[in-house]
């Protein structure tokens, strides 16, 4: 019955175990190892696919990046482009995949993030507002936006340290059940949390994900040519996307983001509601943007997810099972794949191959992307074949 | 407390010629905001067009360099190593009296500090450079 609202389905992952450090590796390598697992996984050959997404790729190929990873993958797309909307990147590739589908413009899309991670990274090279005008003022990297944001969501509302510190413990809890999480057997606490140094006041950091290498890749094409393919499909059943800023100064709210109206526009495509989704794929980056996705979704009035959490198991056979992979703040943050980790284990949910973390009776599940100062949002809502 | 950051070396402005004008009043502790002539808006930062209407005629006005303190942040780990010298240093969110939000940094002073809190300009040089910091009234 998802199918007749299908916009399109995606029929293969790939994921690379994340790692700390890489050497000698290129983005381009890591690129080509997550690839051949997602379409080995799709069960197509490299020469079914038609269409490639990529993120931008910062240092190494500054233009032409399409072509650039198309020519080193051997392929000759008839649809490319780069999707650069940090974190929201891969929720964004997905419903641009099934968009170009639908337009005629190609039948198998290649949606690929990855990334390296060595000593010592590249500083940025903007010449921009954000550049010109923040960082003058001692306010480099996501950090500082984040915890301006936290605070001043703290300031408006009296939430507690212990409520934001209880999403990067379940994060934490449920990367116990993910063997590839960097925080695998690496349990946290509230109390470990809150015991953890202040990186920019109010966020701990176990509040912050950590940096890793690693990739996500997902293959989507049209429901009809799904059916006969090797995995049950997992069905787009709704997408939303919103851009309101780039530096948190220009932020048109600070307690409430873009991902309100995206999640608003993925659910009413979908003809389904926040309540009725059976896993929350939420992108977390931070745990402060846990809690205003929680308050954005309409799952709890504004301010109210620290007691929402409280009455929630977030596990896989909780009431609320939210990110069962661990989330970036458990399994890691590779860079712009990181964002693509939470559509790759909403798909694993759904097919039911979620070993020893499988949520039961598993149909529907919202998936998130945020990107840059709580400035770019993608939502997307799928469902299951059944 | 005003040369506090005085021996910093980092990242200074990339200044542009649209904002060359804006980063010279800043070198005089003033604070330019630019007014749209057609719809009034207050715009910060400096822009080729008005973010209301897109008009663009816009004229450099001084801000009155009141404002109150939409968020702040005591960095203890900051994104450019240079700035370790001085942590814990507290950014800001000043919303200028005129309406537009700029992000800047809080001197240290007796006041404690609070989102809300009024704050003024406080013009600070940070490294060789002054820029138009804040402190709490």
């Amino acid at each position: 019955m998802s199918t007749a609202r299908s916009k399109g389905a995606i029929v293969g992952i790939g994921e690379l175990k994340p790692v700390r450090r890489t050497v000698g590796r290129t983005t381009l390598d890591m690129i080509a190892e997550v690839s051949r697992l997602a379409v080995a996984d799709a069960g197509l050959e490299p020469g079914h696919i038609d269409g490639l997404l990529v993120g931008p790729q910062v240092g190494e190929t500054p233009q032409h990046v399409p072509a650039t990873v198309a020519e080193y993958l051997g392929l000759r797309p008839t649809m490319s482009n780069v999707v650069d909307l940090g974190g929201a990147s891969g929720a964004g590739m997905v419903w641009r995949a099934a968009a170009a589908i639908e337009a005629g413009m190609c039948e198998a899309v290649l949606c690929v993030l990855a990334n390296i991670h060595q000593d010592p990274m590249p500083r940025s090279p903007n010449r921009n507002p954000i550049r010109e005008f923040d960082v003058p003022f001692g306010a480099s990297g996501a950090n500082i936006s984040y915890a301006l944001l936290m605070q001043a969501h703290m300031a408006a509302y009296g939430c507690k340290p212990e409520d934001y510190a209880t999403i990067a413990a379940w994060a934490r809890t449920n990367a116990q059940g993910n063997p590839d999480a960097i925080f695998y057997g690496k349990p946290a606490t509230v109390e470990d949390v809150l015991n953890s140094p202040i990186i920019a006041s109010p966020l701990h950091l176990f509040e912050i994900v950590m940096p890793v290498a690693g990739g996500d890749a997902v293959v989507v094409t049209s429901a009809k040519r799904a059916r006969s393919l090797k995995h049950s499909p997992v069905h787009l059943l709704g997408a939303g996307e919103k851009i309101t800023h780039r530096a948190v100064s220009q932020a048109p709210n600070l307690t409430s983001g873009p991902l309100k109206e995206s999640m608003a526009r993925a659910f009413a495509q979908s003809g389904l509601a926040a309540r009725e989704m059976n896993l929350l794929s939420l992108y977390d980056c931070y745990t402060i943007l846990v809690a205003t996705t929680l308050e954005d979704s309409g799952l709890c009035p504004p301010g109210e997810f620290g007691r929402f959490l409280a009455d929630h198991d977030l596990g896989p056979n909780g009431s609320l099972p939210l990110n069962t992979h661990g989330g970036q703040l458990g399994f890691g943050q590779p860079d712009l794949a990181g964002g693509m980790t939470h559509v790759v284990e909403a798909v694993r949910q759904l097919r039911g191959e979620g070993d020893n973390r499988q949520i039961p009776n598993v149909r529907y599940a919202l998936a998130t992307g945020n990107g840059a100062t709580m400035s770019e949002a993608s939502a997307l809502v799928l469902g299951s074949d059944q | 407390m005003t040369d506090y950051f005085a021996d910093l070396t980092v990242p200074g402005p990339t200044v542009t010629a649209l904002t060359e004008e804006f980063w010279q009043a800043a070198d005089r502790g003033e604070l330019l905001i630019q007014r749209c002539t057609y719809c009034g808006a207050a715009n910060f930062y400096p822009r080729a067009l008005c973010t209301a209407c897109w008009h663009d005629e816009l004229v450099w006005e001084n801000a009155s360099g009141k404002a109150h303190l939409k968020s702040f942040s005591e960095v203890h780990r900051p994104g450019h190593p240079a700035w370790a010298a001085v942590a814990p240093y507290v950014v800001g969110l000043a919303e200028l009296a005129e309406g537009p939000t700029m992000l800047s940094l809080i001197l240290p002073n007796q006041h404690p500090i609070r989102v809300g809190a009024e704050l003024r300009l406080a013009p600070t040089m940070v490294g060789e450079r002054r820029l138009p910091a804040f402190e709490l009234v």
